[in-house]
């Protein structure tokens, strides 16, 4: 796998620029007079059963979920108790779910603060040419492989009172640093930071080690001979090359924080999380929806998310990846 | 990857003063970086070899003596065994209905030219925004309206819409890629675009196809949520389900609990090291595309 890539890359890059080039030369070649029927066919064909799965079960879903966010229903037969946005209205006022929203507000900060520095050091510190790197990229994406549940259940196990975690840190004389880990509300949520960024830094690392490898080499080198040392070599052409990468990777990270449930409901279950100071707006709406028997309320929460995601993803499109489309930093090579 | 290739290529000079340059803080902050992601890895294997009244005393230590009679019950139950065929199943499936819609649609967006084709690629890169959270409630209430409650059909067939975005867009490039000599010389032999997609570019791209597959076999292994919503019956629980009833329902035979857990993750963490390269090279593809 090693070696077909580099040539997969060159190989498309090269296509791309002849495909260009193609284009430009005969703007009237046969694909842009219009779409013949038998390719109208072909492509109703081909795209048809993607596009109504993806369309049914995707997209369709958060429609209904805005109707019927709108009724009083307990999910038998048509919905008739219209009440409006009144489950709006409870969501907005009801302080558990208003703590959800300072869980999640907490985890999408806190996740890029903790997440992104000790990513970038091990992107850098695995970027450097090393014996035994390739398997230690291996390594560090083992939790990211390894499901929500069994995550979730081992680190419950550890960090339970009494458990793995107190007994290692009594017998290295560290007694006073035994906490209630996961019900005591003032540490459970810097517990569950720990199990996210232990779960998910894998995943930023070997993003930033793609990003840097993407960085063409002459770079470093020149600075090298223009007398730059290591670190500044990183300060000033890796971190500012890498910016993309880290925007993108920043984005994923958002969206993933304000959707979190699995980990969340597997450790702290569906009425600790809100006593231990860890729910989130999913595992709110996972136990006043669909486990009470409220879809309509559920509905209503799921609406709720959907608009605070996609309100967060659009601004930051606007106002932070806006320059990558722009081509501020990649138009220049 | 190419970079990599080059340098160790032309630049051996380069290469021992960078393995010089504070090669011993690196290689503590390696294995201290490698300790920190193993430990509760290795506590949940571990684990399964201990006796209930030893981690109850000594939860950190070493198994004294080492127990296998936790792995070889759970070995022996058939509710493991049932869970393990459930998970293989909603597996194979999703990951054979991502590829083949997969490849098709991307397939038109690669190499068709009509209007609403750009439309046609957002519409599946907007999927990315509409994740599962948000979408389960509703999603529940239409898997109940086909009567897809309790079976692994209304597991499965939503897990393939919801990796269709990723596919798409780790596809689209790929096929792009596939050089058009190839097709003008397929046409000249009398193959028409079809014909071109199921003689050569189903060969070509196996690569880019294995990467998805991985991906989306590797993800419905671990899907939890969907599973959670969708099956109630028992009869019908796949591995990380049956992870999480096995614990509440063994809860204080923490051993066994261990045991099962570790023997549930066997299957991604084998899938994962035999393809690494293409799971790493698919998602960053991704994020790049």
């Amino acid at each position: 796998m090693n070696a077909p890539a580099p040539s997969a890359t060159a190989a498309r890059e090269d296509l791309a620029g002849r495909g260009r080039k193609a284009k430009a030369s005969s703007p009237g070649s046969r694909r842009h007079k219009g779409t013949s029927w038998g390719e109208r066919a072909e492509i109703a064909l081909l795209s048809g059963p993607g596009i109504i799965v993806f369309v049914t079960f995707v997209i369709f879903p958060v429609f209904t979920a805005a109707y019927y966010g709108m009724f009083k229903w307990k999910g038998f037969g048509v919905p008739t108790n219209f009440v409006g946005l009144d489950n709006y209205r409870i969501i907005l006022t009801d302080h558990l779910f208003l703590e959800a929203l300072g869980h999640n507000a907490f985890i999408v900060v806190m996740s890029l603060v903790m997440q992104g520095p000790i990513a970038l050091a091990l992107a850098l510190l695995l970027n450097k040419k090393m014996r035994g790197r390739s398997i230690i990229r291996v390594l560090i994406f083992v939790p990211y492989v390894i499901s929500e549940v069994i995550v979730g259940t081992g680190w419950g196990l550890m960090l339970q009172t009494g458990g793995a975690v107190d007994s290692l840190l009594k017998s290295i004389g560290l007694q006073g640093f035994v906490l209630d880990w996961l019900a005591d509300p003032n540490i459970a949520i810097w517990t569950l930071m720990v199990i996210i960024s232990w779960k998910y830094i894998g995943f930023a690392v070997i993003l930033f080690l793609a990003g840097m490898q993407g960085i063409p080499d002459e770079l470093p080198e020149a600075a090298a001979v223009d007398g730059a040392g290591y670190w500044r070599t990183q300060f000033s052409i890796t971190l500012p090359l890498l910016g993309p990468t880290l925007r993108i990777w920043a984005f994923l990270s958002i969206i993933g924080s304000l959707q979190l449930f699995d980990l969340v409901y597997i450790i702290w279950g569906q009425y600790v999380s809100s006593t231990a100071g860890t729910s989130t707006m999913a595992t709110y709406m996972a136990s006043n929806g669909r486990l009470a028997g409220n879809f309509g309320f559920g509905n209503a929460v799921a609406v709720v998310i959907f608009l605070i995601s996609l309100a967060v993803a659009l601004l930051y499109q606007r106002f932070v990846l806006r320059r990558d489309t722009e081509g501020a930093l990649t138009g220049g090579n | 990857m190419s970079a990599t290739i080059a340098a160790a290529g032309q630049a051996p000079v380069k290469k021992s003063r960078e393995l010089g340059w504070g090669s011993p803080v690196a290689y503590c902050a390696a294995v201290i970086l490698v300790c920190a992601t193993l430990a509760p890895v290795l506590f949940i294997i571990i684990g399964g070899f201990k006796s209930n009244s030893q981690i109850t005393t000594d939860p950190a230590g070493w198994p004294n003596p080492w127990k296998v009679s936790n792995y070889l019950n759970v070995l022996e139950s058939s509710g493991f065994w049932h869970q393990a065929w459930n998970s293989t199943i909603c597996a194979v499936f999703t990951t054979i209905g991502v590829v083949v819609l997969g490849v098709m649609a991307s397939y038109v967006i690669a190499r068709y030219n009509f209007r609403g084709r750009s439309a046609m690629y957002s519409l599946f890169a907007a999927g990315l925004m509409f994740p599962m959270t948000v979408a389960i409630t509703p999603l529940y209430l239409l898997i109940k309206s086909f009567g897809l409650v309790n079976t692994l059909a209304g597991v499965i067939i939503p897990q393939i819409a919801f990796a269709l975005p990723t596919t798409v867009i780790i596809l689209v490039p790929f096929l792009r890629a596939i050089p058009k000599e190839i097709e003008e010389a397929a046409m000249m032999d009398g193959c028409g675009r079809l014909g071109f997609f199921f003689r050569m570019v189903l060969r070509l791209s196996v690569p880019g196809l294995v990467t998805t597959g991985i991906l989306a076999f590797v993800s419905s292994w671990n899907s939890y949520m969907l599973p959670l919503f969708v099956l109630n019956n028992s009869a019908s629980f796949t591995l990380p389900l049956g992870v999480q009833a096995f614990a509440m329902e063994h809860s204080v035979d923490t051993a066994q609990v261990l045991a099962f857990t570790s023997l549930s993750m066997i299957p991604a963490l084998i899938f994962f090291s035999l393809f690494e390269r293409r799971i790493v090279g698919g998602l960053t593809g991704a994020v790049k595309g």
